[in-house]
């Protein structure tokens, strides 16, 4: 801590500016900052992916690219989007919101904080780096299933170092955020009185220390089966392609809820402010978290129930996925009976949250169909799952990252976000969401395959309007762009408690939040 | 700052526990693989390395056998006024319901001129008719015979397994009839023109003899 403070003072009084202040910052609220700007380009890289597939899924037939370049773009997408935008974001609202939540001056290794950081955009180089090498990017789906992973070129190779990276970057801000909430918190906040965001990032933080390495060692292996004669995967060799999926599945269903639990808790944040209520059964909705997050592990498999499992691990499988409905079903009812009778207000973080609690839960609908093993033999693999996952990831953490950036922007950038762009963006969002992603399930009910560039004529009609929704849903982000940065620039200015009904330590400081706060610790009642 | 020392290095050991849990991680990814080689062996699903030690068990897979029960399923032979040797190659067999048979019945003409006969199944009990799917049978067609030829052919059927349990023996019996006047047929070049050259002796040696 000594060290940290130095730093920082160093950093201040030689008043490094531009560039070098940002590269060499230990400022949780600059990393923070740094984070999101880069998730939010991610997110547009990956958004033009996405456009790309549509237009070339306009209309059947084969028009904007080649099959192979489609595989690409499926894969990127994926990659990107995952572990380029949604992740990073929600460390950026880490690391700015929980030393303010918690009152504590910045994030434990505030040094490593900034290493964590700039891993990614090396990273990042790399992963958008490989559509220009030999062979293209990586194009054999984002879950890089064995053996088209071994079989891949070196865009392969480079998703692969990037996943390493990305993977190290994670790990060290997981490892920064479970220190900094366990041991710095303010004298007086115990954890059961900790805001439920920080409660959410911590049991996220345990998921990414426990199954991130895991990712890690599956890549890996692919790594040295492509060019150290291993044979982990390859069946040539004694190997076994399937493994690779339950290795990386136990990776991966963890994952998914680490994309999905800090929404949960910016949800949980914004709820109680404009309903003006304390969030309803806080305790239950800890234990919820926890038993989301235990649950996880124990379902991986639901991802392969076209493997050839055993009935018998159908199952399983099938009714431990169903259970999570359960902390899942706690939580939505607590929010909703937060709500209830509550004096509500619709400011535009309230709509993004209320919009969230809509949408998910359909997502999580469509996510019990699916885990029912012989629906999912028929969906598997179909546009039904497509919508699902993007029922839950885009209308799930996305809309609740734009929840909890409308909700905390004043306290960012000390000016109220402008309230008609702010809606503007959520209508438009909610709208062109819907276009795009609801008839995919009936796409995919009707047989459509996913990852696939062309189709047959029957789905035009749909594809046609998805893709309009898709162009509408993309443009719709840049009212986002523009409500940023005028809120950057200036707009009305924003009290130290911005939104009448917000609670928490976050509130008791100036808006803007000034560059070091909490030196000295809050003392709570 | 006493205070804030002793929190850095609590903070330390917290980081040291943590990075070390990554790292274990890392490594139970790679323990992964034989926990599932060693999974797969032992319930025997998925085993690449020794697909036939799976054979026995698992080789069949065919949902539709009802490996529960079994069926004796006799084979007769009957001729009618039909000078012809016919008899079946085996006597008996076990079968599954829903298992796929073949067996065979030899025929013999012992006659010195061609001769064509039909083939009419019959089975005991009679409820039986209704759950035995022959898919290739002699019966379909009538057999012409050349003087002394003889002739094995195979019957392929399936018991359906919506056999009624009670019946645990089925008796499948032919018995050839000789359809008069058919061989006239064939020799005037009927439907079976190809046999028409070979045979066209055989009725003149039968009318030198008589």
């Amino acid at each position: 801590m000594a060290a940290v403070t130095h730093d920082q003072l160093q950093g201040h009084q030689h008043g490094q500016s531009g560039l070098m202040r940002w590269i060499t910052t230990t400022n949780h609220k600059d990393i923070g900052t740094l984070y999101m700007f880069f998730s939010f380009f991610m997110f547009l890289s990956g958004g033009v992916m996405a456009l790309t597939i549509r237009a070339e899924l306009f209309q059947p037939g084969l028009q904007v690219v080649q099959p192979e370049f489609f595989n690409q773009l499926t894969t990127m997408h994926g990659l990107v989007m995952v572990f380029g935008a949604i992740m990073p974001a929600f460390v950026g609202f880490a690391n700015w919101m929980i030393p303010l939540m918690i009152g504590a001056s910045d994030m434990a290794f505030a040094r490593m904080n900034n290493w964590s950081f700039w891993l990614l955009p090396p990273a990042a180089i790399l992963l958008l780096g490989s559509f220009f090498v030999p062979g293209g990017a990586a194009a054999a789906g984002w879950t890089m299933y064995a053996p088209l992973s071994v079989q891949m070129g070196m865009g392969m190779d480079l998703a692969i170092f990037a996943i390493h990276i990305m993977g190290i970057s994670s790990i060290m801000g997981a490892i920064n955020i479970v220190v900094t909430v366990l041991n710095m918190r303010a004298p007086g906040m115990t954890m059961m009185k900790m805001p439920m965001f920080c409660w959410t990032w911590l049991i996220t933080a345990y998921l990414l220390i426990a199954v991130m390495p895991v990712l890690a060692g599956a890549v890996t292996m692919i790594l040295t089966d492509r060019h150290f004669g291993t044979s982990f995967f390859n069946a040539a060799g004694g190997g076994d392609p399937v493994m690779y999926q339950h290795i990386f599945w136990f990776f991966g269903h963890p994952e998914v809820y680490i994309m999905i639990l800090p929404a949960f808790g910016i949800v949980s944040q914004i709820i109680p402010a404009f309903a003006r209520k304390p969030l309803f059964g806080y305790a239950s909705m800890v234990y919820a978290v926890a038993a989301i997050a235990i649950l996880s592990f124990a379902v991986w498999a639901h991802h392969m129930f076209a493997t050839g499992m055993p009935a018998a691990g159908q199952l399983f499988f099938m009714y431990a996925t169903m259970l999570i409905a359960v902390p899942t079903g706690v939580k939505v009812f607590n929010w909703v009976a937060t709500m209830w009778r509550g004096s509500l207000s619709f400011e535009t973080p309230m709509l993004w949250a209320v919009g969230f609690i809509f949408v998910f839960t359909i997502g999580g609908f469509t996510g019990l169909i699916c885990a029912i093993a012989p629906i999912d033999i028929q969906v598997q693999d179909t546009y039904y799952v497509v919508a699902h996952f993007h029922y839950v990831l885009v209308a799930g953490s996305l809309f609740a990252l734009f929840a909890g950036a409308y909700y905390w922007l004043p306290k960012w950038t000390g000016h109220m976000p402008s309230e008609f762009l702010g809606k503007l963006h959520f209508w438009c969002s909610l709208v062109f969401f819907n276009i795009t992603f609801f008839p995919m399930h009936f796409l995919g009910l009707a047989g459509m395959p996913r990852r696939i560039p062309d189709y047959a004529l029957q789905f035009a009609d749909f594809n046609a309007l998805i893709s309009i929704g898709a162009f509408g849903f993309g443009l719709s982000q840049l009212i986002f762009l523009v409500a940023v940065i005028k809120c950057i620039r200036g707009g009305e200015r924003a009290a130290a408690r911005s939104w009448e009904g917000a609670e928490g330590l976050e509130w008791t400081v100036p808006s803007p939040a000034p560059h070091h706060t909490f030196e000295e610790a809050p003392v709570l009642r | 700052m006493n205070k804030s020392i002793m929190r850095a290095d609590d903070n330390r050991r917290l980081l040291l526990r943590l990075a070390v849990s990554a790292v274990v991680m890392f490594g139970f990814g790679f323990l992964l693989v034989p926990f599932y080689e060693q999974i797969c062996e032992a319930t025997g699903i998925n085993n690449y390395l020794r697909p036939e030690a799976e054979q026995g068990a698992r080789a069949v897979g065919n949902t539709q056998v009802d490996s529960s029960r079994s069926v004796l399923v006799q084979f007769d032979a009957n001729l009618h006024d039909l000078p012809w040797r016919f008899q079946p190659l085996q006597r008996s067999i076990e079968v599954h319901p829903g298992q796929f048979v073949q067996i065979e019945y030899e025929v013999m003409n012992n006659r010195d001129v061609p001769v064509t006969g039909q083939a009419v199944p019959s089975y005991g009990p009679q409820v039986a008719a209704r759950y035995f799917n022959k898919m290739e049978c002699f019966c379909f067609e009538q057999q012409t015979l050349a003087p002394g030829e003889r002739r094995i052919m195979p019957v392929v059927f399936v018991l359906d397994p919506g056999l009624p349990r009670e019946v645990s023996v089925i008796t499948l019996s032919y018995t050839f009839f000789e359809l008069p006047g058919r061989n006239t047929a064939v020799l005037t070049g009927g439907p079976a023109k190809q046999q028409a050259g070979s045979r066209s002796p055989a009725p003149a040696r039968g009318a030198g003899a008589t």
